[in-house]
């Protein structure tokens, strides 16, 4: 395939952003890629989202957010798949300009939790589960994540403070995040006294839903003129596959086949083997997913996931320090949780590392990283390989 | 209110109607006329016994809008004796702590309401423990 590279991010910070509606912050973040770009011009927006039209009782943002950022007449339209939104969108971009249909692709995923509050939301989030046999029994994304972390816990023996490293590591991480959601570490008895939110998950075993927008204005690097002010990254690898949408219909709940499937595709096609990427940024909407998502891409055995985020006196595997970091700037769980924009929140942080600029975070000489967003529990998976072109 | 929907489903909501695979005997629920095993055409209407065991089960306490007058529910996913795993409440619990393992059977409950105090009523299936000893 063509080489298509990312030219431009921008990012806004994530947090509950009640002065800002869904177009606004879309276009800040569509304005900052684009000033990093030096003024970089799309034929093509992808817009990532999940829950605009139940939310904010706003479809159709393919045509709003083109318009409000002055690009009214370009072709634009939104992906969706659940929580890996945005990484369709990535993918939908990536191929568009691959494809060299697009010149310059401009992917936003933007998500406005804040403009609804209450049960209502949680509702809303019960539309990424199988609607006449999940979600009317009640099941939200939550529990869901619970049933698959009682059923890990027991089939392999686990006790349920196993896993209190994955939200210690990534808030660790996002005290270097100037855009994150939570910049504190938090201490481990902290995690051992939380309530219980669906048990056995407690409050740190979630990611925080919240606000946010984040772009990338990806391109051919012929295309771009000589002098060009930043350093490119290559998206070398781009995967999707689906499994069963309701958990039931799995055949083994644990195993996360479609992570399996699209990290070996994504790699293969990147000319690697996932062990050779510097860091990981995968979806750490719930510590369990964590777990299960480095298990299914080959970086731990079935089951043995969470002792690569045991530290002690040595640094866990996951942090920054150790042989595979993963979310670097704080993950879903510290930079937070903005549905649909995830994914372009992955993008974006793993550009920062590919360029040398995640500042206190910055992993030493970080050449190439997998990026990856799930829609439910692996129902959907979206994997990419990034690399800096040098 | 969304009458035509539950209308559909009241066959697997009320009674547990699958189908069966009449190439390789696979029990399928939910129906979905291709058999997920053998990848052929499976319409045969199948009933299943309620009975099954308990895979995995959480107590949500943060409910979502509709089912705040039943918070804190059990959610569970059970396995079918005929094979299909299928996610439900349990109810009927009663003081004694929910296993894996733990088995259960079919009961016709109310789901949630649809709609305002005159909207309908959503039926489906729960399961609740089965208990030892004569009943």
């Amino acid at each position: 395939m063509t080489e298509v590279v990312i030219a431009g991010i921008g990012q806004t910070p994530v947090e509950e952003h009640w002065d800002t509606s869904l177009r606004e912050l879309a276009f800040n973040a569509v304005q900052a890629a684009q000033a990093d770009a030096a003024g970089l011009r799309p034929q093509a927006l992808f817009v990532g989202n999940m829950l605009a039209p139940q939310l904010s009782r706003q479809a159709h943002l393919g045509a709003l957010i083109a318009d409000f950022c002055g690009m009214t007449g370009i072709e634009a339209f939104t992906l969706e798949a659940a929580g890996a939104s945005g990484g369709a969108a990535l993918r939908a971009g990536y191929l568009a300009v691959a494809s060299e249909q697009v010149d310059v692709a401009l992917v936003v995923g933007v998500e406005k939790y804040s403009d609804t509050v209450g049960a209502e939301v949680d509702a809303a989030q019960m539309t990424s589960a199988d609607s006449d046999y999940e979600a009317v029994q009640g099941l939200t994304p939550t529990a869901q994540a619970a049933l698959l972390m009682r059923r890990y816990l027991y089939e392999f023996r686990v006790e349920r403070s196993a896993l209190a490293g994955f939200p210690l590591v990534a808030h660790v991480n996002g005290v270097g995040n100037p855009n994150a959601m939570f910049q504190k570490a938090i201490r481990p008895e902290i995690y051992e006294r939380a309530g219980m939110v669906s048990d056995p998950l407690n409050m740190f075993d979630v990611a925080p839903s919240a606000d946010g927008a984040a772009a990338v204005l990806l391109t051919r690097p012929n295309l771009l003129p000589p002098g060009f002010p930043q350093r490119l990254v290559r998206i070398s690898g781009s995967d999707m596959a689906t499994d069963t949408l309701a958990l039931h219909d799995r055949p083994e709940p644990l195993a996360f086949e479609a992570v399996r499937i699209s990290v070996g595709r994504a790699c293969q096609k990147a000319h690697i083997t996932p062990l050779q990427v510097d860091f990981f940024e995968l979806f750490d909407a719930y510590s369990i997913y964590a777990a299960l998502s480095l298990e299914a891409s080959g970086f731990a055995e079935p089951g043995q996931g969470w002792k690569l985020a045991q530290g002690g006196a040595a640094p866990a595997a996951i942090s920054l320090q150790g042989s595979m970091p993963i979310s670097t700037l704080g993950g879903l769980k510290a930079r937070g949780n903005p549905g649909g924009a995830s994914g372009l929140y992955q993008a974006v942080e793993a550009a920062l590392q590919l360029r040398g600029q995640a500042g206190p975070n910055q992993i030493p000489s970080a050449h190439r990283g997998l990026i990856q967003c799930l829609g439910g529990p692996a129902s959907t998976v979206v994997t990419h390989v990034l690399e800096a072109l040098d | 209110m969304e009458i035509s929907r539950h209308w559909r489903l009241r066959k697997q909501r009320y009674a547990l109607v699958g189908e069966v695979c009449p190439h390789c005997e696979s029990k399928i629920f939910p129906p979905r006329d291709v058999c997920p095993e053998c990848g052929k055409e499976a319409k045969t209407p199948y009933q299943f016994s309620g009975r099954g065991e308990v895979y995995s089960y959480t107590t949500v306490y943060e409910a979502p809008a509709g089912y705040e007058e039943n918070a804190p529910y059990t959610v569970a996913l059970v396995k079918l004796e005929e094979g299909p795993i299928v996610t439900a409440q349990l109810t009927d619990l009663g003081e004694a702590p929910v296993q894996i393992g733990a088995p259960v059977e079919m009961v016709t409950r109310r789901l949630r309401q649809d709609g305002d105090e005159r909207g309908m009523i959503v039926y489906g299936y729960k399961f609740r423990p089965v208990l030892a000893g004569p009943q």
